[in-house]
């Protein structure tokens, strides 16, 4: 081994501290960013892939067929490059009585799958060229029948005829839930025109694109449209939603490390300048000497990137298993390009910054090295020590307290590394309080006592899509065929009842929007059951209701304006007063008067609140007794259940918290040990003085208490504002507008805390050293040169 | 005949697998008295300084210190002994150099947790009693060797200790200093304070101390009387 390489290999083993904070320190820079970077290519490429291979639309549009003829719809459009149809388009409701999903379909009259727009991808069986036939979509409730495939399946339609299911098909564009021969639609409900534009990145351009194409219809034929763009975000945000904040951590963890990285190679510099000048006495060239601290930052930074890689995939896995489901059987994977970018800008980043620190030891003079050694520059911090030989507090802690100033830039150092670590913790107290808000908001959940709401045993899988819902759900429902407003007597009557109200809930139809829209129509004053507003206000008679941000995205809708929704036929026309916070069915959901949709009288739930001091269990069984008659079944408690992804989001934030607070604390505890060792004569002296272990652990814990409160006190108010940045992020990135109560997390008594928790930090770090302190036999340190 | 205040009895210490730094040492100091212990080097003088202070313990025997068995210490015992019992002066001075004059000699006192009124006062007289009194804001860093010494024993005293233990006092000093610092000593066993100098120096011994303890090899070769030599 050359000379060089002995110097390194000794100094790594030498210096156990700094090796394992370089480390550690890169390990959750890279897991960070390896995970950040894997989630933000999964997020979009799959759907980005797709949507070219089937020539996907940027607008999917439909059109009133009294208002448009087929010829009308084919006029040029400024700004497409290219379209498909006009199709004929219908709703078709499958009878209740009928096996399977009674929700309307929306079908388009297709002769093939193929075409220059919306080329969708055949799945399984054959397309439909015969009438009675439907391919039905991959997405769709009939897709699948109990024995595996939908294929071959007949549904029964409302009007008592019968389609056959003989093919399955995957649409990227999402234009419709089934396709059927042209020829089977003979009283078209509208027509559907597929357009794909020259520009059509940005909402903005895709809003100007719609203009184009209704300036260039008849007036008001066209009675809804689907942006490309609201399908890219709903198919990436069970992903997206993790992008954010994990790209935040990401820059926290890289700027950390590099922070501890340029730091403890600084600090290696410093105690070992005696080395340095010793080696350079013996013959090193500056550029070796450089080198040599180069090579023992470089050698656990190497090792800390190949775990932080293989952290980074093991953490990723969970996260794309959650978005794998939505492009059926494509098992998403960390792309390599990802671990070479990370695992390169990480060495580099570090070998740069470690650069800049070593190459202070290939400037300095061999005889000011070997003469100077390590003592501090004297006279830095005197007036502290003076000050804080007379405050009043004992002795060691005085002295601990002027120890910063001593040695200004490597405090810098650690209340920086403090300040990081106050900045996560911050961060991830603030993301987890939001997200128990957008549970509590989603659940919606005040009840004490509900009737024919399904539980957490049998609620539809929980998403940052699709949560409990209001009103109950398909499937065990006691009591969804009894007389609702029997029921409501029997509740209002029952002693100890506050408030009740009850929701009914069925499927419809929005013109241009594939798939189906769920109304729930509410009997009662529901305001007091957690429903909580983005914007806008809570419907306040027939005619009016509140929908959340999807749907209003959707469906291109703001609050003040109208959307009509389909039922079955009839024409239901309802003005949004309000954008609710709400995630059930995708959050393509209206909540509305029960007048205003009267034949919403499906799967009804009860939902009441009990009077303060009522046991909720006497008042469940005596109102159970009440309704044994009607055969309903009333149990406690709401319908919550926490969301798989806010689990994934909040195991996730905790565990990269962790990683950053440890890096923070092995910062602190590398700069005290450095400053132990500067130090150890003194420490001997003071020990020969007559210090006792006690009292050296409590003069080098205060060392740092300055640091964790300025670290503390500056990491807080950074964390909240970051919190203040990704939350919107965040649900943005998942399609839905949050509400007030997840940014209202942070009071000040849990700020104060947070604030102490930057001073935790720093004692944490230091505690080690303090201890290593105690024991340092006094004999020997008086000995250390 | 006055109280024994250093007993060693039987001592040994050894380090790693080399020869014995001590061996088999017995050794007594009474009350007032001021002894050098002489020896080259490696012969075990530190060791024994270590013992007495209680930085160190023996492998076997016992050491007793102004009736404190010191060879059972543990830690924390160790440093409330050292802040009764013993005050250290050092070749080197070892102030700290962050630290003013005053509060150099004041640190002892606080870490035994004197009043802070009392311990000004009593480092205030020692500086005065020293002859150093008008560096008492002053830092260490500006004073000559002497005068660092000086501060070093007033530091020493801060407690009244009943043993004073120089480990080579006037080894970084030059002749005018260290005459100066062996001068100091020589009065201030004279007060009565008992003295041990661990030195190489025979001006020194002969200067400020009555006997003189000579280590060779880790064992006492000599242990006699010496007339002063002023």
């Amino acid at each position: 081994m050359s000379a060089l390489g002995r110097v390194v290999r000794s100094g790594v083993a030498r210096r156990r501290v700094q090796t394992v904070v370089i480390g550690l320190a890169t390990t959750m820079a890279v897991t960070s960013s390896v995970l950040g970077g894997a989630l933000l290519v999964a997020s979009t490429a799959p759907f980005d892939d797709a949507f070219a291979e089937q020539r996907g639309a940027h607008l999917s549009a439909r059109f009133d067929a009294a208002k448009a003829t087929p010829e009308q719809l084919t006029a040029p459009v400024p700004g497409v490059t290219a379209s498909a149809g006009p199709f004929p388009v219908t709703t078709v409701t499958p009878s209740d009585e009928g096996p399977g999903d009674p929700s309307p379909l929306t079908v388009a009259g297709r002769s093939d799958p193929g075409g220059q727009v919306d080329a969708v991808t055949l799945t399984e069986g054959e397309w439909a060229d015969a009438p009675g036939e439907i391919v039905v979509s991959a997405d769709g409730p009939h897709a699948h029948s109990p024995t595996g495939s939908g294929v071959g399946r007949r549904i029964t339609l409302a009007d008592g005829s019968t389609v056959t299911v003989v093919g399955v098909a995957r649409s990227v564009s999402r234009t419709a839930d089934g396709w059927v021969p042209p020829s089977w639609i003979t009283s078209p409900q509208g027509y559907q025109v597929l357009y794909r534009f020259a520009s059509a990145d940005s909402t903005e351009q895709v809003d100007a694109d719609r203009a184009a194409v209704v300036a260039a219809t008849p007036a008001d034929a066209m009675t809804g449209s689907q942006s490309w763009l609201v399908l890219k975000q709903a198919a990436d945000r069970s992903i997206a939603v993790f992008v954010p904040f994990l790209v935040a951590f990401g820059l926290l963890g890289l700027v950390m490390s590099l922070l501890v990285v340029g730091n403890v190679v600084a600090g290696a510099v410093g105690a070992g300048t005696r080395r340095i000048g010793i080696l350079k006495a013996l013959g090193f060239t500056p550029a070796q000497v450089v080198w040599a601290y180069l090579a023992q930052a470089l050698v656990p930074a190497a090792i800390g990137t190949a775990i932080g890689v293989v952290a980074g995939h093991l953490l990723a896995i969970p996260v794309l298993a959650e978005t794998e489901d939505v492009y059926g059987a494509v098992a998403l994977t960390v792309a390599p390009w990802v671990d070479v970018v990370v695992v390169v800008g990480a060495l580099a980043l570090v070998s740069v910054t470690a650069w800049v620190s070593a190459s202070r030891a290939g400037r300095l003079r061999t005889v000011d090295a070997i003469a100077v050694g390590r003592v501090p520059r004297p006279g830095r911090g005197r007036w502290t020590a003076r000050l804080t030989a007379r405050l009043p507090v004992p002795r060691p802690v005085g002295l601990g307290l002027a120890r910063p100033f001593a040695r200004p830039a490597r405090a810098a150092a650690m209340v920086a590394a403090v300040l990081f670590g106050a900045t996560a913790v911050t961060f991830a107290v603030g993301l987890a309080s939001s997200l128990n808000q957008v549970q509590i908001a989603r659940d919606h959940d005040s009840a004490d006592v509900t009737i024919g709401v399904d539980g957490p045993g049998n609620a539809p899988a929980p998403g940052p899509g699709p949560g409990p819902g209001p009103g109950a759900r398909p499937g065990a429902r006691p009591g969804a065929d009894a007389d609702p407003a029997a029921v409501a007597e029997v509740v209002a009557a029952q002693p100890g009842t506050l408030a009740h109200y009850r929701t009914s809930r069925t499927q419809a139809t929005v013109s241009g929007v594939a798939g189906t829209t769920a109304v729930v129509s509410f009997t009662g004053d529901a305001t007091w059951d957690g429903y909580e507003m983005v914007s806008g206000r809570w419907f306040a008679g027939p005619g009016e209701a509140v929908a959340p941000t999807s749907f209003l995205k959707a469906t291109g809708t703001e609050v003040g304006g109208t959307v009509t929704l389909d039922d079955g036929g009839k024409q239901v026309t309802v003005r949004i007063v309000g954008d609710v916070f709400e995630m059930s069915n995708d959050g393509m959901v209206v909540l509305t008067d029960a007048a205003t949709f009267t034949s919403a009288t499906r799967e009804v739930g009860h939902h009441i609140a009990v009077r303060p001091g009522t046991d909720v269990t006497a008042y469940v069984d005596s109102l159970n007794a009440a309704l044994k008659p009607l055969g309903v079944t009333a149990r406690a408690g709401g319908s919550g259940q926490a969301s798989d992804t806010i689990i994934l989001i909040d195991g996730l934030t905790a565990m990269l918290t962790l990683m950053l607070v440890a890096v923070a604390a092995m910062g602190v505890l590398n700069a005290v040990v450095l400053d132990t060792r500067d130090r150890i004569r003194d420490l001997g002296v003071h020990k020969a003085l007559g210090m006792t272990p006690r009292q050296t652990v409590a003069m080098v814990i205060a060392s740092v208490l300055v640091i964790g409160v300025v670290g503390g006190a500056v990491g807080v108010p950074v964390g909240v504002a970051l919190h203040a940045a990704v939350l919107p992020a965040m649900g943005e990135s998942a399609g839905i507008g949050l509400p007030a109560s997840a940014f209202a997390v942070h009071d000040p008594v849990k700020l104060l805390l947070l604030g102490i928790g930057g001073l935790l930090i720093a004692v944490v770090g230091a505690l080690l050293p303090a201890t290593w302190a105690a024991k340092t036999s006094t004999a020997t340190a008086l000995r250390t040169e | 005949m006055t109280t024994p205040v250093i007993e060693l009895r039987d001592v040994s210490r050894g380090y790693d697998d080399g020869p014995p730094a001590l061996s088999d040492v017995t050794l007594t100091v009474r009350a007032g008295e001021a002894v050098a212990v002489l020896g080259p080097s490696g012969s075990g003088k530190s060791t024994l300084l270590n013992l007495i202070a209680g930085l160190d313990r023996p492998d076997t025997g016992t050491v007793t210190v102004a009736g404190v068995r010191v060879d059972g210490l543990g830690e924390a015992a160790s440093a409330r002994y050292r802040r009764a019992a013993i005050g250290m002066v050092f070749q080197f001075f070892n102030l700290l150099d962050d630290l003013t004059v005053a509060d150099n000699v004041v640190l002892p006192a606080q870490l035994a947790g004197m009043a802070r009124g009392e311990a000004a006062k009593r480092a205030a007289e020692l500086l005065d009693r020293l002859g150093v009194a008008r560096h008492a804001r002053a830092y260490p860093g500006r004073l000559s060797g002497g005068e660092r010494q000086r501060v070093a024993v007033a530091r020493a005293l801060m407690n009244k200790p009943a043993l004073l233990l120089a480990d080579e006092p006037t080894g970084a000093l030059d002749t005018a200093s260290g005459e100066d610092v062996s001068a100091l000593l020589t009065e201030l066993n004279a007060e009565g304070q008992t003295l041990v100098v661990v030195t190489h120096d025979l001006a020194l011994a002969r200067s400020c101390t009555r006997r003189t303890v000579h280590l060779v090899d880790g064992r006492i070769a000599g242990d006699v009387a010496v007339e002063p030599t002023r």
